[in-house]
């Protein structure tokens, strides 16, 4: 009996952490943005804080990812390359390619009530 | 150079031509000044109907080493063809000038190319940087090869047979929603280049983004441009120079001539023409006569400098 409980109560333990894992990371559930004819699709993206959020660009040009208070700034992304950041704090925060600065859009970042 | 071409050569800058220049993706712009104002004799085949000028030049733009989307797979091939186009005009140019993105993405090897290719025309070379020569980080390149005589992010002037060169540098500190930028420090070294020049010195302002705007949607302007061309205003000729477009434009407002030039590289889309500026993909029989260089004569005693955008052919 003891060792079964045991057993149980350790089996549950994994069944928590899982869930709170599987939720905790749905949560932040990281996001992908797409350059493409010079813009950034989404123009505006929502994700939760924790997330990292992954540009990748289609065009034939190269652009750059660039926050407008230089909170992040991508090298020159060619074709295919592709430049990530993690939003840790909640807020929105504007970005444009610094090459091609009639190309502009926003990611907002909700709390995440989930995570700690 | 065809028949037709050699034909009309005395009709200056035609409908016909401009329009042809319209479409155009870029070889080079064969410029001369005549009586202090620049005169665009069309493309380099026009530009063997000049008349004896005293300063030629050439403009190129927009070469693009190292871009290798179907566009053009072989930028060093048309860069090439440009130069060589360059060398066979029956009189030899004074210089050359180019109006940026020399590279696609500022490499090292890039920049060697496109030196080892453009040196062939032996001609000095007077460079302002495009967006795409400023991609390494502290934009290092661009200053070591063409920058060590020039202030702040590389403009300069210079004086070349009674004419005053001025390069402007529209691609560094951009800001989001906005279009080129020459910035205060820029603005101010200007008005201060051109303090005490006589009202009769021919300008020529060269920089890679239009200084006007020829379509703020897809960025082909300068923010501040105006405020350059304010500056420019008392002078009696004022041609502007400018590439990033990857087509000719030509636009005349009082006393100053603005033209743009073809690239070496690829062809852009006529304004709002396509869903973005992007590279054009067009038949590989037609490539060459989207791409070009440019001359520009100029003649004591003429009101026009000439324009000549000349493609690589047709």
């Amino acid at each position: 009996m003891r060792s079964r409980n045991s057993r149980v109560s350790t089996g549950v333990a994994c069944l928590l952490a899982a869930v709170v894992f599987f939720f905790g990371a749905a949560r932040a559930e990281d996001a992908t943005a797409k350059i493409d004819n010079f813009t950034f699709a989404p123009a505006r993206l929502t994700v939760k804080a924790g997330a990292t959020v992954t540009w990748r660009n289609e065009d034939d040009i190269p652009h750059t990812v660039t926050s407008t208070t230089q909170l992040f700034k991508s090298k020159a992304l060619d074709t295919e390359d592709s430049f990530s950041f993690t939003f840790t704090e909640p807020g929105t925060y504007q970005y444009f390619c610094s090459l091609h600065p009639r190309m502009t859009a926003t990611v907002v970042v909700e709390p995440n009530n989930a995570a700690k | 150079m065809s028949d037709s071409t050699r034909s009309d050569r005395n009709a200056g800058v035609s409908r016909r031509k401009v329009l042809e220049c319209m479409t155009w993706a870029g070889t080079g712009v064969l410029w001369t000044i005549s009586g202090g104002v620049p005169l665009s004799l069309g493309i380099i085949d026009g530009a063997l109907a000049a008349p004896a000028s005293k300063l030629t030049f050439l403009q190129i733009s927009d070469s693009h080493i190292g871009f290798d989307k179907p566009a053009n797979p072989n930028v060093i091939g048309t860069l090439e063809e440009a130069i060589a186009k360059v060398k066979s005009l029956p009189a030899k140019p004074s210089f050359m000038i180019h109006t940026g993105d020399i590279t696609h993405l500022s490499k090292p090897a890039e920049f060697d190319n496109a030196n080892r290719v453009i040196s062939q025309a032996g001609l000095d070379v007077h460079y302002v940087p495009g967006e795409h020569d400023f991609l390494d980080e502290g934009m290092k390149l661009y200053h070591d090869h063409y920058g060590t005589n020039a202030k702040g992010a590389g403009w300069y002037s210079f004086d070349a047979d009674g004419v005053h060169f001025i390069g402007l540098v529209n691609v560094v500190n951009l800001k989001a929603g906005g279009l080129g930028n020459l910035g205060e420090e820029q603005l101010k070294w200007l008005a201060d280049d051109l303090k005490g020049k006589s009202a009769e010195t021919p300008i020529v302002v060269f920089a890679h983004i239009p200084l006007w705007t020829v379509y703020e949607q897809w960025g082909w302007g300068t923010d501040d441009g105006a405020r350059a061309i304010e500056l420019l205003k008392r002078f009696g000729s004022v041609t502007v120079l400018n590439g990033h477009i990857h087509q000719v434009m030509q636009k005349v407002e009082g006393n100053v001539a603005f033209h743009t030039a073809m690239a070496t590289a690829f062809p852009q889309p006529a304004p709002g023409s396509a869903p973005s500026p992007g590279p054009v993909k067009v038949p590989d029989d037609k490539l060459r006569s989207l791409l070009g260089i440019t001359e520009v004569n100029f003649v004591r005693g003429q009101q026009r400098l000439a324009i000549i955008d000349k493609p690589l052919q047709g």
